[in-house]
């Protein structure tokens, strides 16, 4: 992104031209992928240009001024239609732009357009949107993954340098290992939730998905900073991309927790993740086995809490003020008509199991159990991370799966066994590729570091990702 | 009414805080404005939109919390309490469920001449919902509702008591008390007819000395201090009656019919919502440091009762006084301020609670400058009582003082014993066989003279000069 920055500085190439090259990869590649829901070449032509005439008066809103991005569609922006890819919301354009859509507005990075998720986040595949499925451009029978997968899709096959995602469970950093891209889901609360359609409060995060960890330190820094609309906002400074020297590696301590190369783990991923621990050791970095038992539970935890907190978050939807509405002949039908074809079968089942696991006769057996043991599982990271600077393990058990492939519901939570430990706790994590499947597939390797220890886990990234070759900036 | 049973009243009341901004988002809480024009996408409840809570609306909870001599807990958290229904733009109420901000506490206040204390359970944040507007009479028989959002978000707090009042009438003595004092502290406006306080009782009969309590009625729509009173009245004959027939209590919700005069059934306990309560995950516990207690403590005023019982020791004036100047701020405001300017405790409650209480209810109040003058002048002796009420009349007319009206009437008391004398000489002569009659023996015409000359003097005569010349004159 630096290459292209300098490109747009010395004015060898124009925003407009920039965007029109993108927007044209997009005509190209988009029919094929099904990445993108909107796409808003007026509005990127209009912000490019507006971009090129900044340059040109010499007063650049920032030094990436002009470097478009596309936004997952459960983020808000103002007057272009943010879908949640859900068909209740298939005419929903929000009056107002999310903090981090704002926050890109003021460094002037242009907005290509809207990318495909499962409907409301909920989701592993990006199967579940009423736009259709994404396909992995590394092979279009294979899922992107989710819920971000129209963010990691659209970077992987070049149709954008940059999007934004967002993960609750491993909805940005499972994506990326599928499609190959780098993704950072930060600590909770360094990056501002205003303006993002909630699927569950406690556990969303908003974070960049790029080519390189460079790219993905650059777009975290324009991102991060408390906001005074985000109560649950951290009170901490900005982030500042760091210089890449990789001195972090000496003396390094690496939690590498046994539980998470076990049974069900794809023998390719293992060793490639192996690999790169290897590399890190070699480098001057110490391995340290450590357990992290409570991850058995964290799926199960994970989905009773995202359930509850969805079921309450989606309660507001029944057609009246935004949204599709299905009349009938009383209100009551009105709104259950309405909801009935406004939400998909996934939407409507973790309702039904949210709504379940909150009422006054199983709040104690399930919810509050739960909450227990997020607890215990937060105390246990911490403890963790007390002993060992970062954890590393595999991203997801498994390359990218073949779309319909995983019918059972269950099947498909259990993608997110390794990524939803980082949800439940709050501390940042990163994955990036660490190299291909003989099929050619993309893996996925998973930093995680103590809160706000961001920096720390992408330089480790970027020593993974000069080892192994990655590290293609997205220009 | 039987005296077989006890009746156990226990109160909810809702408050809206009177802060500027809504408690959730920064729009303005001004009643009365065109529907829909104080909301933004937070107070509407737009996907994505966060809550921010308003500090003010902490501080005034707490206000609130150490007047009424809770427990202030430096620990509290906010629930997501779920329910559907138009009004509520997120389907859930923000509120707080297991840690309130405030526990324990009491009021304490006279009822029935006696100092009695009402027990409170708790005082929780929460965030009022939109208004419905109903094209008939309910939203089940009309054909459209309209939903006004100025409202949404505003900052309630809701006071909850221990079932720890027996009889309606001390219920409403409650409430009346316990606006009052919020009025003293200016947190809330407490405007009933205006939704800014909204009580709904639970009452309960129990065998006369029993600890055990019945099973519970909870009434709503009690839309006035007289209906909360009638109300219990009405549901406490009601459960009576059911009773001695040997009929049994259903604990149930009812609601309050002003017209009727009759509390009907809304729902029975098993049809009570699950409100699905959790912890609010957008909004952080509130920790509430010890320097922050303190610094809102120093923002107490006096507060009723207090106040009562200080115009009693230190005025010396009755119960009934003191009563009345507590209960009636704006005339306690102005006694104290009168009694500032060095008048007498007694001539200044006797003036605001004689003519002057009728005249500030029907046309407001006069400043205590112009009040303190009319009653120097009074003190003085330049005018008489009787000219002292036309002046107060005339107050309400004029911009002018009391001085300039006395002077540009002419109302001076006539004290010059020369001029009286001769009113007197004429009066005398006129009426020979008056005098001749009081000569004989007829004393009460002395009255009739006296009120001759005032007269002729049009009300100004000095009555104590005039008493004194007259006496001379005849002869005594």
């Amino acid at each position: 992104m630096k290459k292209l920055a300098q490109l747009l500085e010395s004015k060898q190439v124009s925003s407009e031209e920039v965007a029109q090259k993108y927007l044209n990869r997009i005509k190209e590649k988009d029919s094929e992928i099904n990445a993108f829901i909107t796409v808003d070449e007026d509005g990127v032509l209009q912000q490019a240009r507006a971009a090129d005439q900044r340059r040109a008066q010499g007063s650049p809103l920032s030094k990436w001024d002009g470097i478009p991005i596309a936004i997952k569609d459960n983020i808000s922006t103002q007057g272009l239609l943010t879908s949640c890819a859900s068909k209740f919301l298939s005419n929903y354009k929000p009056v107002f732009d999310a903090t981090v859509v704002s926050k890109l507005k003021q460094a002037g990075l242009p907005i290509i357009g809207k990318t495909n998720l499962d409907e409301f986040a909920m989701g592993s595949s990006t199967e579940y949107s009423t736009y259709g499925a994404t396909c992995n451009p590394h092979d279009i029978e294979r899922v992107s993954g989710g819920s971000s997968g129209g963010s990691a899709a659209a970077v992987a096959a070049e149709m954008i340098p940059w999007a934004l995602g967002t993960d609750t469970g491993g909805s940005i950093r499972q994506p990326a290992s599928f499609c190959g891209v780098v993704g950072l889901k930060p600590t909770y609360g360094r990056v501002s939730r205003f303006g993002v359609v909630a699927l569950a409060p406690s556990l969303d995060h908003v974070g960049p998905l790029a080519k390189s960890v460079e790219d993905v330190a650059i777009l975290f820094s324009l991102l991060a900073g408390s906001d005074p609309g985000d109560s649950t906002s951290a009170q901490i400074g900005p982030f500042a991309v760091p210089s890449w020297d990789g001195s972090v590696v000496k003396g390094l301590k690496i939690g590498v927790p046994e539980e998470f190369f076990s049974t069900g783990l794809n023998s390719e991923v293992e060793q490639a993740v192996r690999n790169s621990l290897k590399m890190l050791e070699e480098q001057g970095a110490t391995l340290i086995p450590i357990s992290l038992a409570s991850n058995a539970y964290a799926i199960d935890t994970y989905l009773t809490i995202v359930t509850a907190e969805a079921s309450s978050s989606l309660a507001r939807f029944d057609g009246i003020r935004y949204g599709e509405r299905v009349d009938a002949e009383d209100t009551n039908t009105m709104y259950a008509k309405s909801r009935a074809a406004g939400f998909g079968t996934e939407v409507k089942r973790r309702i039904m199991l949210g709504t379940y696991v909150l009422s006054a006769s199983q709040y104690e057996a399930y919810y509050e159990q739960a909450q227990k043991v997020r607890t215990i599982i937060k105390q246990e990271v911490s403890e963790a991370l007390k002993q060992v600077d970062v954890i590393i393990t595999p991203t997801t058990p498994t390359p990218a799966f073949k779309i319909g492939e995983k019918r059972d519901p269950l099947e498909l939570y259990l993608s997110d066994l390794y990524t939803a430990i980082a949800n439940l706790s709050g501390v940042p994590a990163l994955s990036l590729p660490c190299g291909t499947t003989s099929a050619g597939l993309p893996m996925g390797v998973q930093v995680m570091g103590d809160y706000f220890s961001e920096e720390l886990i992408l330089q480790v990234g970027s020593l993974i990702e000069q080892g192994v070759g990655g590290g293609v900036s997205g220009d | 009414m039987v005296t077989k049973y006890d009746t156990v009243i226990g109160l909810e009341i809702h408050v809206a805080l009177q802060t500027e901004s809504k408690f959730i988002c920064g729009c303005s809480t001004e009643f009365g404005a065109p529907p829909n024009s104080h909301c933004c996408p937070i107070c509407l409840g737009l996907p994505g939109a966060l809550p921010v809570l308003n500090e003010k609306a902490v501080e005034y909870a707490i206000k609130t919390g150490m007047a009424l001599n809770c427990e202030i807990n430096r620990f509290s958290k906010f629930d997501r309490k779920n329910y559907f229904y138009p009004d509520m733009p997120t389907a859930y109420q923000i509120t707080q469920d297991a840690f309130p901000i405030c526990s324990k506490g009491y009021l304490e206040y006279y009822y029935e001449d006696k100092l009695i204390k009402t027990s409170l359970n708790r005082i929780h944040l929460e965030c009022e919902a939109g208004k419905l507007i109903h094209s008939g009479d309910s939203i089940i028989d009309s054909d459209f509702s309209l939903v006004d959002y100025n409202r949404a978000g505003i900052a309630l707090i809701e006071i909850v008591t221990e079932p720890d009042m027996s009889a309606p009438k001390q219920a409403r003595t409650f409430l009346e008390q316990l606006r009052l004092l919020l009025n003293y502290i200016g947190v809330s406006d407490t405007k009933m007819e205006e939704g800014s306080l909204r009580c709904d009782a639970n009452i309960s009969l129990k065998p006369r000395g029993s600890t055990v309590l019945g099973p519970k009625v909870e009434l709503k729509n009690l839309n006035s201090f007289r209906s909360l009173e009638r109300g219990l009245e009405y549901e406490e004959q009601r459960q009576t009656e059911v009773l001695e027939q040997g009929g049994e209590i259903r604990q149930e919700t009812r609601t309050w019919n002003e017209r009727t005069g009759k509390t009907a059934s809304m729902r029975s306990k098993g049809d009570a919502p699950d409100y699905r309560f959790f912890p609010e995950p957008d909004l952080p516990p509130l920790n509430i440091d010890e320097s922050r207690v303190e610094a809102i403590s120093l923002s107490i005023p006096e507060l009723p009762l207090e106040r009562l019982h200080r115009l009693e020791s230190e005025y010396g004036l009755s119960r009934y006084e003191s009563t009345f100047l507590t209960n009636y701020p704006e005339f306690g405001g102005l006694f104290f301020e009168l009694i500032g300017k060095k008048l007498q405790s007694g001539a200044v409650v006797n003036f605001l609670m004689g003519d002057y209480a009728r005249l500030a209810r029907e046309k407001g109040h006069l400043t205590a400058s112009r009040i303190g003058e009319l009653l120097e002048i009074l003190k003085e002796g330049l005018i008489n009582n009787n000219q002292g009420k036309d002046v107060l009349e005339e107050l309400y007319k004029s911009e002018q003082s009391p001085r300039e009206i006395v002077k540009e009437k002419g109302w001076e008391m006539v004290s010059d014993a020369s001029e009286l004398e001769g009113v007197i000489a004429r009066i005398l002569s006129e009426n020979p066989e008056l005098v001749s009659r009081y000569e004989n023996g007829e004393d009460k015409l002395f009255g009739f003279f006296v009120g001759q000359v005032m007269r002729a003097t049009r009300g100004k005569g000095d009555p104590e000069v005039v008493n004194s010349l007259l006496r001379k004159e005849l002869g005594q």
